[in-house]
Protein backbone atom coordinates (compact mmCIF):
# COMPACT_ATOMS: atom_id res chain seq x y z
CA UNK A 1 0.00 0.00 0.00
CA UNK A 2 1.10 3.50 -0.81
CA UNK A 3 0.86 6.84 1.02
CA UNK A 4 -1.54 8.52 -0.97
CA UNK A 5 0.90 11.98 -0.83
CA UNK A 6 4.16 11.02 -1.07
CA UNK A 7 3.52 7.41 -2.62
CA UNK A 8 5.88 6.38 -0.37
CA UNK A 9 5.49 2.85 1.84
CA UNK A 10 2.63 3.18 3.81
CA UNK A 11 2.27 2.34 7.58
CA UNK A 12 -1.40 3.07 8.02
CA UNK A 13 -4.57 2.54 6.15
CA UNK A 14 -7.49 4.71 6.94
CA UNK A 15 -10.85 3.00 5.75
CA UNK A 16 -13.07 5.44 6.12
CA UNK A 17 -11.18 7.46 3.98
CA UNK A 18 -10.18 5.49 1.54
CA UNK A 19 -6.49 6.08 2.38
CA UNK A 20 -3.08 5.36 3.21
CA UNK A 21 -0.29 7.60 4.53
CA UNK A 22 3.53 6.87 5.20
CA UNK A 23 4.75 7.91 9.20
CA UNK A 24 5.11 11.71 8.06
CA UNK A 25 2.00 12.51 6.39
CA UNK A 26 0.11 10.30 8.43
CA UNK A 27 1.46 12.59 11.72
CA UNK A 28 0.93 15.63 9.23
CA UNK A 29 -2.67 14.49 8.71
CA UNK A 30 -3.68 13.86 12.21
CA UNK A 31 -2.54 17.60 13.13
CA UNK A 32 -4.35 19.07 10.71
CA UNK A 33 -7.14 17.01 11.11
CA UNK A 34 -7.24 18.02 15.33
CA UNK A 35 -6.13 21.38 14.37
CA UNK A 36 -8.63 21.78 12.02
CA UNK A 37 -11.75 20.61 14.67
CA UNK A 38 -10.42 23.05 16.54
CA UNK A 39 -10.50 26.17 14.58
CA UNK A 40 -14.31 24.58 13.27
CA UNK A 41 -16.18 24.53 16.16
CA UNK A 42 -14.25 27.84 17.67
CA UNK A 43 -12.68 25.06 20.75
CA UNK A 44 -10.13 27.40 21.73
CA UNK A 45 -8.20 30.37 21.16
CA UNK A 46 -4.47 31.42 20.86
CA UNK A 47 -4.05 33.49 23.96
CA UNK A 48 -6.38 31.60 26.13
CA UNK A 49 -4.41 29.15 28.19
CA UNK A 50 -5.57 25.31 28.00
CA UNK A 51 -5.48 22.42 30.70
CA UNK A 52 -5.56 19.34 29.02
CA UNK A 53 -6.86 16.66 30.90
CA UNK A 54 -4.12 13.22 30.99
CA UNK A 55 -4.56 9.90 31.76
CA UNK A 56 -1.22 8.55 30.82
CA UNK A 57 -3.16 7.08 27.80
CA UNK A 58 -3.20 7.18 24.07
CA UNK A 59 -5.53 10.01 23.46
CA UNK A 60 -5.17 12.15 26.30
CA UNK A 61 -1.21 12.74 25.32
CA UNK A 62 -1.71 13.11 21.83
CA UNK A 63 -3.56 15.99 22.17
CA UNK A 64 -1.09 17.50 24.68
CA UNK A 65 1.42 16.80 22.01
CA UNK A 66 -0.49 18.21 18.88
CA UNK A 67 -1.47 21.63 21.13
CA UNK A 68 2.36 21.57 22.49
CA UNK A 69 3.60 21.57 19.17
CA UNK A 70 1.12 23.80 17.41
CA UNK A 71 2.38 26.64 20.66
CA UNK A 72 -0.48 26.80 22.83
CA UNK A 73 -0.05 27.55 26.34
CA UNK A 74 -0.85 24.26 28.34
CA UNK A 75 -0.76 22.66 31.52
CA UNK A 76 -1.99 19.03 31.88
CA UNK A 77 -3.96 17.64 34.77
CA UNK A 78 -3.55 14.18 36.24
CA UNK A 79 -6.37 13.01 38.01
CA UNK A 80 -5.20 10.50 40.61
CA UNK A 81 -7.54 7.76 40.64
CA UNK A 82 -6.09 5.54 43.08
CA UNK A 83 -6.42 2.41 41.06
CA UNK A 84 -3.66 0.29 42.47
CA UNK A 85 -0.57 -0.67 39.67
CA UNK A 86 -2.76 1.04 36.90
CA UNK A 87 -2.84 4.53 38.24
CA UNK A 88 1.15 4.61 39.78
CA UNK A 89 2.00 3.85 35.97
CA UNK A 90 -0.29 5.92 34.18
CA UNK A 91 1.00 9.25 36.84
CA UNK A 92 4.29 8.11 35.82
CA UNK A 93 4.06 8.47 32.05
CA UNK A 94 2.04 11.69 32.88
CA UNK A 95 5.30 13.09 34.63
CA UNK A 96 7.53 11.26 31.91
CA UNK A 97 5.66 13.32 29.14
CA UNK A 98 5.81 16.27 31.16
CA UNK A 99 9.44 16.60 32.18
CA UNK A 100 10.53 15.68 28.51
CA UNK A 101 8.39 18.58 27.02
CA UNK A 102 9.31 21.33 29.92
CA UNK A 103 5.31 21.57 30.37
CA UNK A 104 3.61 22.34 34.01
CA UNK A 105 2.03 18.97 35.30
CA UNK A 106 -1.16 19.49 37.99
CA UNK A 107 -1.91 16.32 40.08
CA UNK A 108 -4.91 15.98 42.29
CA UNK A 109 -5.66 12.64 43.99
CA UNK A 110 -9.19 11.37 44.32
CA UNK A 111 -8.49 9.78 47.61
CA UNK A 112 -7.77 13.53 48.88
CA UNK A 113 -10.90 14.59 47.19
CA UNK A 114 -14.19 12.48 47.98
CA UNK A 115 -12.08 10.74 50.92
CA UNK A 116 -10.76 7.34 49.00
CA UNK A 117 -9.74 6.18 46.11
CA UNK A 118 -11.82 4.44 43.46
CA UNK A 119 -11.39 0.99 44.37
CA UNK A 120 -13.03 2.04 47.96
CA UNK A 121 -15.37 4.05 46.05
CA UNK A 122 -16.74 1.40 44.04
CA UNK A 123 -17.60 -0.60 47.22
CA UNK A 124 -20.09 2.22 49.10
CA UNK A 125 -21.70 3.02 45.69
CA UNK A 126 -24.47 1.68 43.92
CA UNK A 127 -23.38 3.31 40.90
CA UNK A 128 -21.39 1.78 37.87
CA UNK A 129 -17.73 2.04 38.73
CA UNK A 130 -17.07 3.73 35.59
CA UNK A 131 -19.92 6.18 36.46
CA UNK A 132 -18.43 7.31 40.01
CA UNK A 133 -15.05 7.75 38.27
CA UNK A 134 -16.75 9.56 35.27
CA UNK A 135 -18.94 11.73 38.33
CA UNK A 136 -15.32 12.18 40.38
CA UNK A 137 -13.28 13.54 36.90
CA UNK A 138 -15.38 15.50 35.84
CA UNK A 139 -16.01 17.60 39.19
CA UNK A 140 -12.06 17.85 39.86
CA UNK A 141 -11.27 18.80 36.13
CA UNK A 142 -14.13 21.50 36.47
CA UNK A 143 -12.76 22.59 39.77
CA UNK A 144 -9.17 22.04 39.41
CA UNK A 145 -9.27 24.79 35.91
CA UNK A 146 -11.49 27.55 38.55
CA UNK A 147 -8.49 27.11 41.20
CA UNK A 148 -5.55 27.26 38.97
CA UNK A 149 -7.53 29.84 36.28
CA UNK A 150 -8.21 27.56 33.41
CA UNK A 151 -11.42 29.10 31.40
CA UNK A 152 -11.53 25.64 29.45
CA UNK A 153 -10.44 22.01 29.91
CA UNK A 154 -9.41 19.64 26.48
CA UNK A 155 -10.27 15.96 27.23
CA UNK A 156 -8.97 13.46 24.74
CA UNK A 157 -12.39 11.77 23.64
CA UNK A 158 -11.92 10.47 20.69
CA UNK A 159 -14.69 9.39 17.73
CA UNK A 160 -15.07 5.91 19.43
CA UNK A 161 -15.63 7.13 22.95
CA UNK A 162 -17.98 9.55 21.46
CA UNK A 163 -19.92 6.94 19.11
CA UNK A 164 -20.24 4.77 21.83
CA UNK A 165 -21.61 6.88 24.62
CA UNK A 166 -24.64 7.99 22.23
CA UNK A 167 -24.91 4.72 21.02
CA UNK A 168 -25.50 3.67 24.86
CA UNK A 169 -27.70 7.47 25.11
CA UNK A 170 -29.75 6.22 21.77
CA UNK A 171 -30.40 2.75 22.92
CA UNK A 172 -32.07 4.26 26.32
CA UNK A 173 -33.57 7.38 24.41
CA UNK A 174 -31.99 9.25 27.09
CA UNK A 175 -33.17 12.58 26.21
CA UNK A 176 -30.84 14.46 29.10
CA UNK A 177 -27.47 12.74 27.74
CA UNK A 178 -28.35 13.25 23.94
CA UNK A 179 -29.13 17.09 24.46
CA UNK A 180 -25.52 17.21 26.93
CA UNK A 181 -23.22 15.40 24.48
CA UNK A 182 -21.31 17.58 22.11
CA UNK A 183 -18.08 18.85 21.52
CA UNK A 184 -17.80 21.90 23.09
CA UNK A 185 -19.66 21.88 26.53
CA UNK A 186 -19.49 25.58 27.02
CA UNK A 187 -19.61 27.23 30.20
CA UNK A 188 -23.03 27.94 30.94
CA UNK A 189 -22.64 29.16 34.47
CA UNK A 190 -20.16 31.07 36.32
CA UNK A 191 -18.80 28.08 37.79
CA UNK A 192 -18.41 26.22 34.80
CA UNK A 193 -15.80 26.38 32.85
CA UNK A 194 -15.56 25.07 29.02
CA UNK A 195 -14.97 21.69 28.00
CA UNK A 196 -13.84 20.35 24.40
CA UNK A 197 -12.93 17.70 22.62
CA UNK A 198 -10.78 18.36 20.11
CA UNK A 199 -10.08 14.66 18.84
CA UNK A 200 -13.86 13.81 18.54
CA UNK A 201 -13.51 13.09 15.11
CA UNK A 202 -9.75 10.98 15.37
CA UNK A 203 -10.60 6.91 15.70
CA UNK A 204 -8.90 5.84 18.48
CA UNK A 205 -6.91 3.81 15.72
CA UNK A 206 -5.73 6.87 15.02
CA UNK A 207 -4.33 8.08 17.91
CA UNK A 208 -3.27 4.70 18.85
CA UNK A 209 -0.71 5.53 15.60
CA UNK A 210 -0.29 8.99 16.23
CA UNK A 211 1.23 8.02 19.44
CA UNK A 212 3.24 5.02 18.50
CA UNK A 213 4.98 6.92 15.80
CA UNK A 214 5.59 10.10 17.76
CA UNK A 215 7.53 7.59 20.47
CA UNK A 216 4.86 8.54 23.39
CA UNK A 217 5.32 6.02 26.28
CA UNK A 218 1.70 5.40 26.88
CA UNK A 219 0.10 2.96 29.69
CA UNK A 220 -1.22 0.26 26.98
CA UNK A 221 -2.90 -1.58 29.54
CA UNK A 222 -6.46 -1.24 30.29
CA UNK A 223 -8.07 0.09 33.52
CA UNK A 224 -9.00 -2.95 35.39
CA UNK A 225 -12.59 -1.79 36.17
CA UNK A 226 -13.06 -1.25 32.67
CA UNK A 227 -13.19 -4.96 31.51
CA UNK A 228 -16.85 -5.57 31.01
CA UNK A 229 -17.58 -2.32 31.00
CA UNK A 230 -20.82 -1.53 28.69
CA UNK A 231 -18.84 1.23 26.92
CA UNK A 232 -16.77 -1.31 25.18
CA UNK A 233 -19.46 -3.90 24.55
CA UNK A 234 -20.93 -0.84 22.73
CA UNK A 235 -17.55 -0.24 20.88
CA UNK A 236 -17.46 -3.72 19.56
CA UNK A 237 -20.33 -3.53 18.22
CA UNK A 238 -20.08 -0.10 16.40
CA UNK A 239 -16.16 -1.42 15.27
CA UNK A 240 -18.12 -4.74 13.44
CA UNK A 241 -20.46 -1.78 12.02
CA UNK A 242 -17.29 0.09 10.52
CA UNK A 243 -15.82 -3.03 9.67
CA UNK A 244 -18.60 -3.69 7.17
CA UNK A 245 -19.15 -0.46 6.34
CA UNK A 246 -16.15 2.19 7.09
CA UNK A 247 -17.32 5.11 7.69
CA UNK A 248 -20.30 4.30 10.28
CA UNK A 249 -19.18 5.36 13.20
CA UNK A 250 -18.05 8.98 12.19
CA UNK A 251 -21.59 8.85 9.93
CA UNK A 252 -23.71 8.15 13.26
CA UNK A 253 -21.51 10.68 15.55
CA UNK A 254 -21.76 13.98 12.98
CA UNK A 255 -25.48 13.46 11.64
CA UNK A 256 -26.53 13.19 15.14
CA UNK A 257 -24.92 16.15 16.17
CA UNK A 258 -26.31 18.02 13.34
CA UNK A 259 -29.67 16.55 13.19
CA UNK A 260 -30.65 14.79 16.43
CA UNK A 261 -29.15 16.93 19.15
CA UNK A 262 -31.06 20.48 18.35
CA UNK A 263 -34.18 18.86 19.12
CA UNK A 264 -32.98 17.29 22.24
CA UNK A 265 -31.22 20.72 23.35
CA UNK A 266 -35.08 22.35 22.67
CA UNK A 267 -36.71 20.18 24.73
CA UNK A 268 -34.54 19.81 27.82
CA UNK A 269 -33.82 22.93 29.08
CA UNK A 270 -30.94 22.56 32.17
CA UNK A 271 -31.96 25.07 35.25
CA UNK A 272 -27.82 24.95 36.84
CA UNK A 273 -27.62 26.39 40.50
CA UNK A 274 -24.80 26.14 43.30
CA UNK A 275 -24.75 23.39 45.51
CA UNK A 276 -25.30 24.16 48.93
CA UNK A 277 -22.33 22.47 50.50
CA UNK A 278 -19.28 23.29 48.07
CA UNK A 279 -20.52 26.14 45.75
CA UNK A 280 -20.03 23.90 42.01
CA UNK A 281 -22.91 23.67 39.80
CA UNK A 282 -25.72 21.03 39.81
CA UNK A 283 -29.33 21.07 39.07
CA UNK A 284 -30.16 20.12 42.69
CA UNK A 285 -29.35 21.24 46.18
CA UNK A 286 -26.93 19.47 46.56
CA UNK A 287 -24.47 18.14 44.06
CA UNK A 288 -23.77 14.26 42.88
CA UNK A 289 -19.87 14.49 44.23
CA UNK A 290 -21.24 15.47 47.63
CA UNK A 291 -23.24 12.90 47.98
CA UNK A 292 -20.93 10.25 46.88
CA UNK A 293 -18.53 12.29 49.21
CA UNK A 294 -20.94 11.23 51.76
CA UNK A 295 -21.20 8.14 51.29
CA UNK A 296 -18.00 7.42 51.12
CA UNK A 297 -17.80 9.23 54.89
CA UNK A 298 -20.97 6.77 56.07
CA UNK A 299 -19.18 4.09 54.67
CA UNK A 300 -16.37 4.35 57.97
CA UNK A 301 -13.68 5.53 55.17
CA UNK A 302 -11.44 9.15 56.07
CA UNK A 303 -13.26 12.03 55.36
CA UNK A 304 -11.86 14.20 52.70
CA UNK A 305 -9.91 16.58 54.35
CA UNK A 306 -9.72 18.93 51.07
CA UNK A 307 -13.18 18.45 50.07
CA UNK A 308 -14.59 18.77 53.96
CA UNK A 309 -12.41 22.22 54.56
CA UNK A 310 -13.74 23.47 51.15
CA UNK A 311 -17.65 22.58 51.81
CA UNK A 312 -17.01 24.48 55.25
CA UNK A 313 -15.48 27.62 53.25
CA UNK A 314 -18.35 27.74 50.99
CA UNK A 315 -21.09 28.14 53.82
CA UNK A 316 -18.85 30.92 55.91
CA UNK A 317 -18.79 33.00 52.99
CA UNK B 1 6.14 -16.48 12.98
CA UNK B 2 5.46 -15.29 16.74
CA UNK B 3 2.21 -13.02 17.49
CA UNK B 4 1.98 -11.09 20.73
CA UNK B 5 -1.52 -10.54 21.62
CA UNK B 6 -0.79 -7.21 23.87
CA UNK B 7 -3.29 -7.25 26.78
CA UNK B 8 -4.54 -10.80 26.46
CA UNK B 9 -1.20 -11.62 27.92
CA UNK B 10 -1.00 -14.79 25.21
CA UNK B 11 1.35 -15.30 22.32
CA UNK B 12 0.72 -17.82 19.56
CA UNK B 13 2.59 -19.40 17.05
CA UNK B 14 1.65 -19.27 13.48
CA UNK B 15 4.42 -20.81 10.77
CA UNK B 16 4.08 -19.62 6.64
CA UNK B 17 4.00 -16.39 5.37
CA UNK B 18 0.96 -14.68 4.79
CA UNK B 19 -1.06 -10.95 4.37
CA UNK B 20 -2.16 -8.99 7.71
CA UNK B 21 -5.16 -8.97 6.51
CA UNK B 22 -5.28 -12.77 6.47
CA UNK B 23 -3.51 -13.36 10.26
CA UNK B 24 -5.89 -10.50 11.90
CA UNK B 25 -8.90 -13.03 9.71
CA UNK B 26 -7.81 -15.88 11.43
CA UNK B 27 -7.49 -14.80 14.62
CA UNK B 28 -10.79 -13.16 14.51
CA UNK B 29 -9.33 -9.60 15.05
CA UNK B 30 -10.99 -6.83 13.51
CA UNK B 31 -8.31 -4.43 11.80
CA UNK B 32 -9.61 -1.11 13.31
CA UNK B 33 -9.31 -2.59 17.10
CA UNK B 34 -5.72 -3.08 17.02
CA UNK B 35 -2.55 -1.61 15.88
CA UNK B 36 -0.04 -4.23 13.81
CA UNK B 37 3.62 -3.57 14.99
CA UNK B 38 6.75 -5.58 13.79
CA UNK B 39 10.03 -4.10 15.58
CA UNK B 40 9.52 -0.18 15.24
CA UNK B 41 7.30 -0.27 12.17
CA UNK B 42 3.37 -0.25 11.60
CA UNK B 43 2.02 -2.57 9.00
CA UNK B 44 -0.99 -1.79 6.79
CA UNK B 45 -2.89 -4.54 6.07
CA UNK B 46 -1.83 -5.51 2.82
CA UNK B 47 1.67 -6.22 3.77
CA UNK B 48 3.12 -9.89 3.85
CA UNK B 49 4.34 -11.31 7.43
CA UNK B 50 7.03 -13.99 7.28
CA UNK B 51 7.79 -16.82 8.95
CA UNK B 52 10.48 -15.33 11.16
CA UNK B 53 8.67 -12.38 11.92
CA UNK B 54 7.74 -11.07 15.32
CA UNK B 55 4.16 -9.28 15.11
CA UNK B 56 2.52 -7.38 17.97
CA UNK B 57 -0.92 -6.86 17.87
CA UNK B 58 -1.96 -3.85 20.37
CA UNK B 59 -5.16 -3.07 21.29
CA UNK B 60 -6.43 0.63 20.40
CA UNK B 61 -9.45 0.47 22.48
CA UNK B 62 -9.69 2.06 25.57
CA UNK B 63 -11.76 3.24 28.62
CA UNK B 64 -14.90 2.42 30.56
CA UNK B 65 -16.79 5.68 31.72
CA UNK B 66 -16.26 8.61 30.08
CA UNK B 67 -14.18 11.62 31.42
Amino acid sequence: MKCRKCGGRAVLELRRHNTAFCAGDFLDFFRHQTLETIRRWKMLSRDEPVLVAVSGGKDSLALWDVLLEAGYTTAGLYIDLGIFDYSRESKARCQAFAAGRDARLIVVSVAEEVGAGIPQVKDVTRRPTCSACGLSKRYIMNRAALDHGFGVVATGHNLDDEAATLLGSTLRWDESSLARQTPVLEATHPKLVRRVKPLFRTSERETAAYAFLRGIDYIVEECPFARGATSITHKEVLNRLEDASPGSKASFLTTSLERARPRFQAAEPVDLRECVRCGQTTTGEVCAFCKLSDQVRRAGEAPSKTHAARCSQTLQT
Amino acid sequence: MRVVLRNQGREVEISGRRRVKELLAELGVLPETVLVIRGRELLTIDEVVREDDVIELRPVISGGGAA
